[in-house]
């Protein structure tokens, strides 16, 4: 909303400075967002001297001048006839914006270059003359910004308002909150309509069909009026808030609704079948041609304005072809109405037509500002428009909306603030906005808001309004008395900063994609269609297809997060994300199933090339130790990895590929980034991935840490080597040993896997050393000997193995 | 015997004395102290010595080696710390080896940060689902269908009853349904507007914070805010308390800080205005209360909100939001 500091005096007085004023507002609720000056634009508008005028070769009614500007004379064609030598003339430069929107660009005028303008009053919105350039005062030195040299200043207020304030959707609506704020009243317009012998009652009607959606229509006529441009002063009042001046009728609606914020509508009276107003929903299919030449297809829910056949208007928000005021017209039928906020708020979203009238509309405008808008702008239309006022108005309002009144209890009120104000202060307070202050008994007020506040319902609204105006930062600052109560704090939440920060100090770096991603991900990861990854959940509004669905697998991402840093070389790469996954239910009015994934991604080196090491590329192997080292830490121990099933590989390789089972259960998985997938993701190297579902792995993270005893008991090792088929995976072996229970093993370490000569092929050395212990004893050779013993014999059975041939 | 043990002690003293290094000292201490060094000899042939003078000859060869030994031993040590000094060295110079350490997003961060500041104050944090129901996320907090409020937050929309949260607030209605008063969380997570530019990117990070007890008042409002302030910014930073609109408080009210850039006399930053909006703020509206079965006249409460790209940007002095999500390894090293 803009406001001009000329307009906004027309209703009250100003005792503060620009700045003072904009700050004032803005710690009021009224955020004014920017002050500029309106006639800044004409900063590249100069006092030019015109030093010499000749005719122009191709054109009679044009003259070539050379205009001194100070730092330059430059030419200029100019078709107006007082353009004479020696004068001093407004000369406009290239890039210059005139007030009613035009954009001055440097141009060839029959031939001849022109590299400014010479301006009329009109032309610079300073004054109605466009008869000839403007004759500036002689004494003004050529080359100054006219702005400067003439003394032009109107600061505009740009005010982004809150939707609960409508009532400030006006100037007056300012002037009140600026009278409230400094101490002063406002200066209402005095209106006066003039009278007539003609009553209106004879010349139209107005039937109310659905008095739901338009509670109050009120309509006044005006006959033999002239529709020709408006008086500068008119004119004027429009462009200092940005609005272009049109036509004297259509700019006195506009000057009317921002002046009072209640949006007006003139018909041309005698394009109304019947001269006569009828407000009804819309049929079933209707359509309808706004003013802006579209035609719209209508439904029972939008309001229409009708006359005594067919549509002229889509109800607060915008009038119809059919019924459009015209250079021609003289009868105008005035509209000024209360809608329903919502009904106007759905047909504006419906049909996509946002107005300066639906805006308000949706807000809410003040019902009882209905009649008195609407004389206002008839008063207006008599005194510019000429033409006779038809007596009297038509005001339908059959069930008039009731002012609310609340109760107000000061002591309440105080406490909900945390102020100390009293009775006197709290009345001063909402008489100074002009609520109605009603004493019940000393402690309680019955408060009635006008009707423009449409925004004050309850207790709870009178207290912000003494907050706002007694001063939010006038409250004294102090602290609540609270239990010191807590709560055990969320296990997740803590697993999940514990597990990020392990995750840093294993070499990761957190990464964090968008939750939504391309549709194309799935194929992408090379899902089968029947796999759930594939149950997407689809934005219906998504801001581009890459972001059209929300992920099923945090892996599209980090392989996105890869391919940007490669691109910017940075090709070795630790990243992992945590965050959620959603799963589409098959439900449509159902939220999705949200799982919170750990994935990690490694691509490029474990060990640089540095002075004391070659570069080893990053392998399987080290991204497994990421996964256990992470587990250990979260205290789960009995994670197992076995060999993930072809078939069940599909973004990561076949044979390389682990699933992490906890507790019978798949928690996730780790593996290399499938050499299609790679391709698909246009990567130029191998990754490395893994999965873990955090949802799940938390029920398994034990709540409390118990300590084991420090053996005191010295421990013994015996060495066992088997040869065994190449195809078992060399892990079940001490799965084997730990199944045989024997308690003495304390420990299991694999050693040494090995194939090749002099193994036979088709088989591999696998070297365990298990350590045993006891705690009540140091353990005898020959008890060692004999376990030891026992325990190699069942594996060379289990495995079918063999002892190596030394 | 040829030599008496002061004879000998004075050779081995003088060949100490022209003894360059380290293996010198252990020939000379093998030749006069070693299995058959001199004073070994001396000392093993004692007892062929006359009988009278063979305590003191024994005494005194005693005192010799002991000398001796601690005088070879003194010097040995001595030359070989030297030569440390000199021949035996590393390049310190060298980098040394290590894994470096990954570093946590600068949103976890600051998350973190503002939660740990409230967990202080005596909150709890709490989650909710990033996709919520129209209810939780719009009607539960006073934002009816077809109210103009929508406008204030372009939803992304998964069906008519479905939505990518818009703010983190629905977790108030949720928290208040399963518990009563008094309730005091915190609830970070990942919120979605339909909105992208140079400011703006479809997906931040919000900390909602929710209070409700007995007697809380607007004051109690500001002092948890300034505290949370000063704690994350500076105890100095100067704050200001300003009218705002949001439909689920009332009154309500958007916390400004001072431009930690410029400190208040204006630059970019800041739009020249000398403050940074922060916080969205305000006393609970009755209709979430009524809505979650609050007694209007028994409970009061006040209710925060704020984006954590914002305050990181602040903190950190990043120039541009969409920095946040490419996840540029470069820009992650370096907090």
């Amino acid at each position: 909303m803009k406001v001009s500091l000329s307009w906004l005096q027309a209703y009250v007085d100003l005792n503060l400075s620009v700045d003072e004023l904009a700050d004032a507002l803005t710690m009021a609720g009224l955020e004014v967002e920017a002050v500029s000056d309106r006639y800044e634009q004409l900063n590249t508008v100069r006092v030019g001297r015109i030093v010499n005028v000749t005719p122009h070769p191709n054109a009679d009614t044009l003259k070539l001048c050379d205009v001194n500007i100070g730092a330059s004379i430059i030419p200029v064609v100019c078709g107006a006839p007082n353009v004479k030598t020696d004068m001093l003339a407004p000369c406009a430069l290239p890039g210059t914006v005139f007030p009613r929107g035009i954009v001055l660009e440097k141009s060839t005028i029959r031939g001849k270059t022109s590299e400014g303008m010479l301006c009329s009053e009109l032309e610079l919105g300073l004054g109605d003359n466009g008869s000839g350039i403007m004759e500036l005062n002689g004494r003004l030195s050529e080359g100054d910004s006219l702005n400067k040299a003439l003394g032009l200043s109107d600061p505009v207020l740009e005010i982004d308002l809150t939707p609960n304030r409508p009532d400030c959707l006006s100037i007056i609506g300012i002037a009140r909150e600026v009278a409230a704020l400094s101490g002063k009243k406002v200066r209402y317009p005095e209106i006066s309509l003039p009278e007539s012998t003609d009553d209106i009652a004879d010349r139209t009607s107005v039937t109310l069909l659905d008095t739901d959606l338009c509670p109050r229509y009120a309509a006044g006529l005006v006959f033999d009026i002239a529709v020709k441009p408006s008086p500068f002063w008119l004119q004027d009042r429009l462009m200092s808030v940005g609005l272009k001046p049109i036509n004297n009728i259509v700019d006195i609606t506009n000057f009317v609704m921002m002046e009072t914020g209640q949006p007006l509508h003139a018909f041309d009276c005698d394009r109304l079948a019947e001269n006569r107003i009828v407000v009804r929903t819309a049929r079933e299919n209707e359509t309808f041609v706004t003013l802006d030449g579209k035609e719209r297809r209508l439904d029972p829910e939008m309001l229409m304005i009708c006359d005594g056949e067919k549509p002229v208007a889509l109800a607060g928000v915008m009038g119809g072809l059919n019924s459009e005021i015209e250079d021609a017209t003289t009868n105008i039928l005035l509209e000024s109405a209360y809608f329903d906020p919502v009904c106007i708020r759905k047909t504006s979203k419906k049909t996509g037509l946002s107005t300066d009238a639906s805006h308000r509309f949706e807000r809410g405008v003040d019902p009882g500002g209905t009649v008195a808008a609407l004389k206002r702008a008839l008063e207006l239309i008599v005194d510019i428009g000429g033409g006779k006022c038809i007596q009297g108005i038509i005001d339908e309002y059959p069930s008039p909306v009731s002012g609310k009144t609340v109760e107000v209890n000061i002591g309440r009120l105080n406490r909900h603030l945390g102020t100390r104000l009293d009775d006197k202060a709290i009345e001063d307070y909402l008489d100074s906005i002009e609520f109605d202050v009603e004493k019940i008994d000393p402690d309680r007020f019955r408060v009635t808001p006008p009707s423009f506040r449409v925004d004050i319902a309850r207790f709870e609204d009178i207290t912000e309004e003494i907050a706002r105006l007694f001063g939010y930062n006038n409250i004294e600052t102090t602290f609540p008395l609270i239990p010191a109560d807590a709560r055990h704090p969320d296990k997740k939440i803590e697993s999940r900063y514990r597990i990020k920060t392990m995750m840093t100090g294993l070499g990761f770096s957190e990464a964090i994609n968008y939750s939504f991603i391309s549709q194309q991900s799935c194929d992408h990861l090379e899902l089968p269609a029947e796999d759930p990854k594939r149950n997407l959940v689809h934005i219906l509004n998504p801001i581009s297809e890459d972001q059209s669905v929300m992920r099923t697998s945090l892996i599209p991402g980090l392989l996105q997060t890869m391919k940007y840093n490669l691109s910017q070389q940075n090709k070795n790469l630790k990243i992992f994300e945590i965050g959620h996954a959603f799963f589409h239910t098959g439900k449509t009015d159902r939220q999705p199933d949200e799982v919170e994934m750990i994935t990690g991604l490694w691509t490029g080196n474990r060990i640089d090339s540095t002075w004391s090491s070659k570069e080893v590329a990053c392998d399987f192997f080290d991204m497994k130790g990421i996964v256990e080292e992470l587990l250990k830490n979260i205290g789960i121990v009995n994670a197992a990895f076995t060999r993930m099933p072809a078939a069940s590989c599909f973004y990561t390789k076949p044979g390389h590929t682990a699933q992490i089972i906890n507790e019978n259960e798949p928690v996730g998985l780790v593996g290399e980034v499938a050499p299609k997938v790679i391709r698909n993701y246009d990567l130029k190297q191998a990754a490395f991935i893994f999965e873990l579902d955090l949802d799940r792995l938390v029920q398994s993270i034990p709540d409390a840490k118990s300590a084991r005893p420090i053996p005191k008991f010295p421990a013994t090792s015996r060495d066992i080597t088997l040869i065994i088929d190449n195809d078992i995976e060399t892990y079940k072996i001490i799965y084997s040993v730990e199944s045989f229970q024997e308690e003495l093993v304390e420990n299991l370490h694999l050693f040494d896997v090995f194939a090749g000569n002099p193994i036979p092929k088709g088989k591999k050395s696998v070297s365990l050393r298990v350590t045993y212990r006891s705690s009540q004893e140091t353990l005898e050779d020959n008890r060692v000997n004999d376990i030891h013993k026992n325990i190699t014999a069942r594996l060379m059975k289990t495995f079918d193995a063999t002892l190596p041939a030394i | 015997m040829e030599k008496t043990i002061q004879q000998i002690h004075r050779e081995a003293l003088k060949e100490l004395e022209s003894a360059r290094d380290a293996e010198d000292v252990k020939t000379i201490s093998i030749k006069y102290l070693g299995r058959k060094g001199a004073v070994t000899q001396f000392l093993r042939n004692i007892s062929s010595l006359p009988a009278q003078i063979r305590p003191e000859a024994g005494k005194k060869a005693n005192e010799a080696k002991k000398n001796l030994d601690a005088l070879f031993k003194k010097t040995l040590m001595h030359l070989e710390s030297s030569s440390r000094e000199s021949d035996d060295w590393i390049d310190v110079s060298l980098p040394g080896r290590v894994t470096p350490r990954g570093s946590l997003h600068p949103i976890t961060q600051i998350n973190q940060k503002i939660c740990d500041i409230f967990t202080r104050l005596g909150f709890d944090v709490a989650e909710g689902p990033e996709v919520e129901t129209d209810y939780y996320n719009f009607e539960a907090l006073n934002i009816p269908q077809n109210h103009p409020a929508r406008d204030m937050q372009d939803t992304f929309y998964i069906s008519n009853a479905i939505v990518l949260r818009t703010h983190t607030s629905p977790t108030q209605p949720r928290i208040m349904e399963k518990q009563r008063p008094p309730v005091r969380i915190v609830a970070p997570g990942k919120v979605y507007r339909c909105d992208s530019d140079l400011t703006h990117t479809p997906m931040f990070h919000q900390v909602e914070g929710l209070l409700v007890d007995r007697n809380i008042s607007f004051g109690d409002l500001k002092g948890i805010l300034t505290t949370f302030v000063h704690q994350m910014f500076d105890p100095e930073t100067g704050l200001r308390f300003r009218p705002s609109y949001f439909p689920f408080t009332e009154p309500s009210a958007e916390v400004d800080i001072r431009c930690v850039i410029c400190k208040g006399t204006g630059c970019r930053v800041c739009s020249n205005t000398g403050w940074i909006e922060v916080l969205g703020s305000g006393m609970v509206h009755p209709a979430v209360f009524e809505n979650v079965g609050y007694d209007t006249t028994r409970y009061s409460g006040f209710a925060f909100g704020m984006g954590v790209e914002r305050i990181a940007m602040l903190k950190y002095g990043i120039d541009d939001i969409r920095k946040y999500f490419e996840n540029d390894l470069r820009f992650l090293r370096q907090f």
